[in-house]
């Protein structure tokens, strides 16, 4: 059930990744979340919630010194990625609750998956694709050219912000599934499987939530009869598919 | 050249006004006392060599950079969102992602999205006008194409097609010669002239490449942190002026009929 929420939720947030080149700040944003989480469990407060503000000021300071100041985005998420890193393991150790469901964290547990935050995935997801939805020709045009949107008028700045706190919103709500680690792969995979055999982009986004659901739902399964881990099995199943488009498109050119 | 430039005025609406325009980049100066107009319906070329602040002074222009000191005016006003979008601006043509998915049309619709405004979605009135700058730029043809199949050449005519979709009243073109080949640049600039004649637009372009400016431009200003000429094409040929331009050790910078230094060099050779 969330893995089908989630699916076009990852499919059109990756969509944008891949074509602004921000897989790296997605794997620096879903490491951040890691300290949020750790925060959560010290201060005895819903993880979800601490993890979502974490990786949104995350996000933002990466955006934002990557554009005021003489670093490069790389150079910012090599930092904030580590220092939020850091944080975890402090808070955790502070904390008296050891070996919390970390691991169900870092890696991902369907199994742990409640009806609240079924709840929570199923509304904060349904905002990220209602805003994308509304802002959609304003992200694709500073997507394509940021310079020219800037020139007509389009708050570029503006929506770098907003796409890199909706990034951190879909970091968040999928990382019970499939985990910190991995839910980088899933915020890449779809969008740039989808790239390979289509070049307009209605159709590569159409493509990208038929990949992003098939990996869930296939991957859920077959963890489920296999007996595998639930997030690696899902990431597993999507780089297949990410390979046998990849040469499929290229004896399709 | 007062005098000539008080008559033009008398007669033409000025577009662009820099007056007594500075500006620096971490402490050092890039623009020095710029001067500089530019009317409607003319052709204005910026030429200069690279860090010249030809790049910077063209976002003086739009606004999006503010002088230390100095006074910008566009179409008559300080430089902001509302007087930017008479102006249509055409980057580099290296800098747009081959691998983008959109449509020539596509792109040709994007020009028209700040006059369609947020949340709203290009409907068949936007399709119909952005097909008809296909149509003027002989593209029609080509509009469901990927953007990225296009030649350079082709990428830049629908990039003319896309800022001139919205109807603005300059046209600021960064470059327009890199990653064109000369067939190509030719149909562009003559698109260029039938846009000032049919639209009554402007064009201010900045180039480094001395011949592509000299050939196509009604005026220009040689840019090397200061102005070193403003006004008609011929004289920037100047041995002087090209030397503060381009400094002691220039020799050939282009060859055509107008070069002198180049002129020179051969004499001495033969």
């Amino acid at each position: 059930m969330a893995g089908i929420i989630l699916s076009p939720v990852l499919a059109v947030v990756s969509f944008f990744v891949v074509l602004r080149r921000l897989s790296f700040v997605g794997v620096g944003v879903a490491h951040s979340a890691f300290g949020g989480i750790a925060l959560g469990f010290l201060l005895g407060i819903s993880p979800t919630l601490t993890a979502i503000a974490f990786a949104i000021a995350v996000s933002n300071a990466i955006g934002y010194i990557s554009r005021h100041g003489r670093l490069s985005a790389d150079t910012a998420i090599g930092i904030f990625f580590a220092l939020a890193m850091a944080l975890g393991v402090i808070f955790i150790g502070m904390s008296d609750q050891y070996n919390v469901d970390l691991f169900g964290y870092l890696f991902g547990n369907i199994l742990a998956i409640t009806g609240e935050d079924l709840i929570t995935i199923a509304l904060l997801g349904g905002l990220v694709l209602i805003s994308i939805f509304l802002l959609f020709k304003e992200l694709l045009f500073v997507s394509f050219d940021r310079e020219v949107a800037l020139v007509s008028g389009i708050p570029v700045a503006f929506l770098d912000h907003f796409f890199l706190t909706i990034l951190a919103v879909s970091v968040v709500i999928s990382m019970k599934i499939v985990g910190i680690i991995l839910v980088s792969a899933l915020l890449v995979i779809p969008g740039a499987a989808a790239s390979q055999i289509t070049d307009r982009y209605i159709p590569m986004i159409a493509t990208a939530i038929a990949i992003a659901l098939i990996s869930t739902v296939g991957g859920l399964m077959f963890s489920y009869y296999a007996d595998l881990a639930s997030g690696a099995t899902i990431v597993t199943l999507s780089s297949i598919i990410f390979f046998i488009l990849f040469i499929v498109g290229k004896f399709r050119k | 050249m007062i005098n000539h430039e008080t008559e033009v005025e008398n007669k033409k609406a000025v577009f662009v006004d820099l007056q007594d325009v500075w500006v620096s980049y971490y402490k050092k100066w890039v623009l020095k006392s710029i001067y500089l107009k530019c009317y409607q319906g003319e052709i204005f070329g910026i030429v200069g060599p690279n860090g010249g602040g030809k790049s910077t002074l063209l976002k003086v222009i739009l606004g999006l950079v503010r002088p230390q000191k100095g006074v910008v005016n566009l179409f008559g006003h300080k430089p902001d969102k509302h007087n930017r979008l008479e102006v249509g601006y055409l980057p580099q043509i290296s800098k747009a992602d081959r691998s983008f998915p959109v449509t020539v049309l596509d792109v040709v619709l994007m020009g028209l999205y700040n006059r369609l405004g947020f949340f709203k979605r290009p409907g068949n009135r936007s399709r119909e006008v952005a097909m008809e700058m296909l149509s003027e730029i002989n593209m029609a043809d080509h509009a469901g194409k990927p953007f990225g199949n296009l030649s350079g050449g082709q990428q830049q005519r629908v990039h003319i097609a896309r800022a001139l979709a919205s109807k603005p009243k300059l046209l600021v073109l960064d470059e327009p010669s890199t990653g064109v080949d000369s067939v190509a640049q030719e149909d562009f600039y003559e698109l260029l002239v039938k846009f000032r004649d049919e639209m009554n637009i402007s064009v201010i372009m900045v180039s480094h490449d001395i011949g592509v400016i000299t050939a196509h431009a009604d005026r220009i200003a040689c840019l090397n942190l200061q102005i070193h000429y403003h006004g008609e094409p011929d004289p920037c040929f100047e041995p002087e002026i090209m030397q503060k331009l381009y400094g002691k050790d220039l020799n050939v910078m282009v060859h055509d009929s107008k070069c002198v230094t180049c002129f020179k060099k051969h004499e001495h050779n033969d």
